[in-house]
């Protein structure tokens, strides 16, 4: 018998139903316009998550739940959909010159973008193994699309090939370890799964230790920690660069919420079980990703390992697993979208017909004929680096003062000597930047857009490293609900 | 509620946030010179205003920044970091002007990264919440790194990354103390709320030994102090001086600050190896300034050895030795800092920093020969200048600690005097090369070297004003570190102290 739908259930997923039927009117309304008018559907993008924002806005402080549990509505899941519209917003203003520079097809483009968003969303509120696949899946599919959209050159089809390859090989990992779960506790929903592991330690049973093992593989890929980063170098490098920024910061926060209310309310009895393996992917994850970012002559392989090492840090906020630690996760997801997102921006600009831009060589002298993009890029840098007063360095403390909390002090001194290593690369960009003659003259795709979204990030950069008491309050607000 | 301290602080952030709006290399000039010597003007009123009776914080102003964490913005300055803030702000007009015309291109971002330094340096004194300490220590990294970097010598890249890597890596230990003594120390990034805590041996060894490697690699000592010389000899010279007058001083009134009245047992345990490296530190950097052929690099290497003195004083836990170390730190940052500003007068008009270049400067410039002749006397101690008086102070300390450390130490002043008065014989007598006729001081050089001059001489023979506002907040520490008698005065048994 099917139940009833109610209005409040409408309620609950109407985010989702918005940016999904936009995401259609966009692919209708490619058809509908002439060429010279395409670049338009930018705006239209953008319009489509103004409404959903303003429908998650809101929605903001309501509790709901739809179909019976499995989807759910609460002030966790709403803070990492503002944070995706707003990274998904400043890569559709990023997006606007490049990708006709790439000559990549207007409608899919941001049609794509919108469903991968909108799969990102439904992730965030699911309560049901299968609704998180369902998103996964949506948000995997419309990238690899979106990786391999450039079909007239080579590297991007690549780069898609073996993202899909990996990606799928990760997925039916990741459904092997749902069904084991179900298999062991009769649920595909987190909170029943959640009841039936209440007892504790699970490390006597077989199958929900390789369940546990199998879904931490499934998370581990789609966020990029070691050993299961192989893809992201590869990947980040050949996709467009507007992709690349896009699926560097919201794949990651996305998947980061679910691998929270999974490892937190599921195997949250069970902790004593997996935090040892997370230390050790912790560290790996960090050490890996900072020693090989060292040696990298371009920038978008260089920002990759940086993301692995990002995704490093912020597992700790995993590990620790209280209040503290939960909130210190999301403020870092927030933290490094946007500056990820900046850095990625400033490279976007040095895409021009017939030039690449990403051999870290070729941005020398770039403070000389480009004051304010080289600005931006030293806040952008200096803020991954996590130095004050950037937001990179509250986001950064707040993780370390949850580790030292928990007792994990030395996991903190491995990350703050690590920050260290991690200096040297990202100085070594500012250091081009500012210290190097130009070879030729350097020129850059401004757009107004573009400039708008810098502008954008660079403030929020350093405003929330001088007065982030707005943005933790809002982050301590919205993880009470996750932890009883 | 005292804003007078705020403005000091933040005044030159907002002059140089106003810098890029301005028109023209000259206009930016001025208009830095003038928020500089606004800003001293500003910082004289905390200097005559302040109660020496007391050791408590005075000018106190206190904001809630992150009340969820009990962050604050909490700022106040007592007998020790006044003397400090009144040196920042006092050398910064002179490293504007002593740019005037060393820096001719990118001036605008020049200046703007002068007054950034500012700002941090003043708010690491100034500063009373743990947090708030770290952000302008940290904020100091990277105005300090372009300057090298961008307007430095040939070699600057390497030195910039070096000088960088190196602090970064010792204060980012820090940042995990100062989180440790968050959650040990009540929940509270208060400062003087976190000071004479009780915390055990084993918590006091770990913070200590973290504070200790931030503020090391800062002052520096040996072994930590290889980035200065590579890093003082490719600054600009108004870098340089920043660096040597006040950057240095940033690791000594760390251990002041943070590492005896926090940890007064560690630093206890720890003090006859401190010792042992500051009495290293004074004869190795001595004897590495004797060999030195280029003029920063000796001047380099005689910070490593006068900074020696300063980290002796602190670590001998009484009054004389304290009292000494701050005013040496005072001292060293005028006499230091001028020797770097004459280094930067010959460099620009010869473009050489090598001594066998020089030769017979006496004769052409005879106001120069003066002022260079009176800061290396006083930078070799010599009685009536600013110098002795604080070197004697740290050895009187000393000596009452252990006899033995305080003659080793003594042998510092001497090597000091074979090197600068060797360096001054070679550069200022003999016979200078043919081709080379340069003119004296231009009234702006006069500017920035006399005042220094009044300087050595006022402290030299009137220490008093100095030492008055230093007293009861040094004798308040002495209190705190070390309450009992003095404890056992074999050095060499209490090394094995801190494996006890």
């Amino acid at each position: 018998m099917m139940p009833e739908l109610r209005l409040e259930e409408l309620l609950a997923v109407a985010p989702e139903i918005i940016v999904a039927a936009g995401a259609c009117l966009i692919l209708l309304a490619d058809l509908a316009t002439p060429a010279r008018q395409r670049p338009l559907l930018a705006y239209a993008g953008l319009a489509v998550l103004g409404i959903a924002g303003a429908a998650t806005l809101l929605l903001l402080s309501s509790r709901l739940e739809a179909f019976s549990g499995q989807f759910i509505l609460d002030p966790f899941a709403s803070y990492f959909k503002l944070l995706l519209y707003g990274a998904t917003g400043l890569t559709i203003l990023l997006s606007i010159r490049y990708v006709q520079i790439e000559r990549i097809h207007y409608g899919e483009y941001y049609a794509f973008l919108l469903l991968a968003t909108c799969g990102l969303m439904v992730m965030v509120s699911s309560g049901d193994l299968l609704m998180i696949f369902l998103g996964l899946e949506l948000a995997a599919v419309s990238l690899y699309i979106l990786v391999g959209l450039n079909r007239h050159e080579l590297r991007p089809i690549e780069a898609s090939a073996k993202y899909f390859v990996l990606g799928s090989l990760s997925s039916a990992i990741f459904l092997y370890g749902m069904s084991l779960l179900f298999g062991a506790t009769g649920s595909t929903q987190l909170r029943a799964a959640a009841v039936a592991l209440a007892a504790g330690p699970i490390a006597a049973n077989p199958t929900l230790l390789m369940a546990m093992i199998f879904l931490l593989a499934g998370f581990g890929f789609k966020v990029a920690i070691a050993p299961f980063h192989m893809w992201t170098p590869d990947v980040y490098e050949g996709a467009p660069t507007t992709v690349t920024a896009y699926m560097s910061v919201t794949t990651k926060a996305a998947t980061f919420a679910v691998f929270l209310r999974v490892f937190i309310e599921v195997f949250g009895a069970a902790r004593a079980d997996w935090t040892p393996w997370l230390i050790a992917l912790c560290v790996a994850t960090m050490v890996i990703g900072n020693l090989a970012a060292i040696v990298q002559q371009n920038i978008k392989r260089m920002l990759a390992y940086s993301s692995i090492a990002h995704a490093g840090y912020a597992l700790i906020g995993l590990i620790v697993g209280n209040e503290l630690g939960v909130m210190s996760l999301m403020l870092y997801m927030a933290v490094y979208a946007i500056m990820n997102l900046g850095a990625f921006g400033v490279v976007i600009l040095m895409r021009r017909a017939g030039v690449q831009g990403e051999q870290i060589q070729e941005w020398a002298g770039l403070a000389k004929s480009h004051p304010a993009a080289a600005f931006a890029m030293l806040i952008f840098m200096v803020s991954l680096t996590g130095l004050p007063p950037t937001a990179g360095f509250v986001a950064k403390f707040y993780l370390f003062m949850a580790a030292v909390d928990a007792g994990l002090a030395w996991l903190a001194v491995v990350g703050v000597l690590l920050s260290a290593v991690s200096a040297y690369y990202y100085l070594r960009v500012v250091m081009v930047i500012y210290m190097k003659e130009p070879d030729r003259p350097i020129e850059l795709a401004w757009t107004p857009a573009a400039a708008a979204a810098l502008l954008l990030v660079a403030v929020a950069t350093l405003l929330v490293g001088v007065y982030p008491a707005p943005l933790v309050n809002y982050a301590s607000a919205a993880v009470l609900q996750l932890i009883p | 509620m005292d804003v007078l301290l705020s403005i000091v602080i933040f005044l030159p952030a907002a002059a140089a946030a106003l810098l890029p709006l301005l028109r023209g290399d000259e206009a930016v000039k001025r208009f830095a010179l003038a928020a500089t010597l606004v800003n001293f003007a500003l910082s004289l009123p905390l200097w005559a205003a302040f109660d020496p009776a007391t050791p408590a914080m005075q000018y106190v102003a206190e904001a809630s920044w992150i009340p969820r964490f009990d962050i604050y913005y909490r700022v106040g300055l007592d007998g020790i970091s006044l003397p400090l803030v009144l040196l920042t702000t006092g050398l910064m007009p002179i490293c504007v002007l002593c740019s005037w015309r060393a820096i001719d291109r990118k001036v605008t971002e020049f200046m703007i990264s002068l007054l950034l330094m500012e700002t941090a340096m003043i708010g690491v004194f100034a500063a009373l919440d743990f947090v708030l300490f770290y952000i302008f220590w940290e904020a100091m990294l990277i105005p300090m790194y372009l300057i090298i970097g961008v307007w430095g010598g040939p070699n600057r890249l390497y030195a910039a990354i070096k000088f960088f890597l190196y602090t970064l890596a010792g204060s980012l230990l820090l940042l995990v103390a100062l989180l440790a003594l968050y959650f040990e120390g009540g929940r509270t990034f208060d400062l003087t709320k976190l000071m004479g805590q009780p915390y055990s041996p084993l918590f006091q060894q770990l913070i200590f030994l973290a504070f200790f490697l931030a503020f090391a690699i800062k002052v520096p000592m040996f072994p930590f102090h290889t980035w200065l010389p590579d890093a003082h000899v490719e600054a600009p010279t108004a870098g340089s001086v920043i660096l040597a007058s006040v950057l240095l001083k940033m690791g000594a009134y760390g251990f002041l600050r943070f590492c005896l009245p926090m940890t007064p047992y560690a630093s206890q345990a720890w003090m006859p190896w401190i010792a042992a490296l500051s009495v290293i530190a004074i004869v190795y950097g001595a004897y590495m300034a004797l060999a030195q052929d280029d003029l920063k690099k000796l001047i380099a290497y005689s910070s490593v050895s006068h900074m020696g003195f300063v980290t002796l004083g602190i670590f001998v836990f009484n009054a004389q030795g304290i009292e000494g170390a701050l005013l040496q730190m005072i001292n060293h940052g005028i006499a230091t800092g001028a020797l770097f500003l004459c280094v930067g007068v010959l460099y620009d008009r010869t473009h050489s920093r090598l001594i066998a270049d020089y030769g017979g400067l006496a004769r052409t410039m005879p106001l120069f020969a003066v002022c260079l002749m009176i800061f290396v006397l006083s930078s070799l101690g010599l009685p009536g200048t600013n110098s002795f008086v604080g070197e004697f102070l740290v050895l009187v300390g000393a000596f009452r600690v252990s006899p033995f450390v305080a003659t080793l130490a003594a042998l510092g002043i001497i090597l000091a005097a074979v090197y600068l008065l060797w360096m001054v014989q070679r550069v200022m007598f003999g016979v200078s090369p043919p081709s080379w006729r340069w003119p004296d001081l231009s009234w702006r050089e006069a500017v920035t070297l006399v005042p220094l001059v009044g300087l050595v001489f006022w402290i030299g023979f009137y220490p008093d004003p100095f030492l008055s506002r230093m007293h009861s907040s040094v004798a308040a520490l002495v209190q705190q570190v070390n309450p009992a008698a003095e404890p056992e005065s074999n050095l060499l048994v209490r090394l094995l102290e801190p494996f006890r």
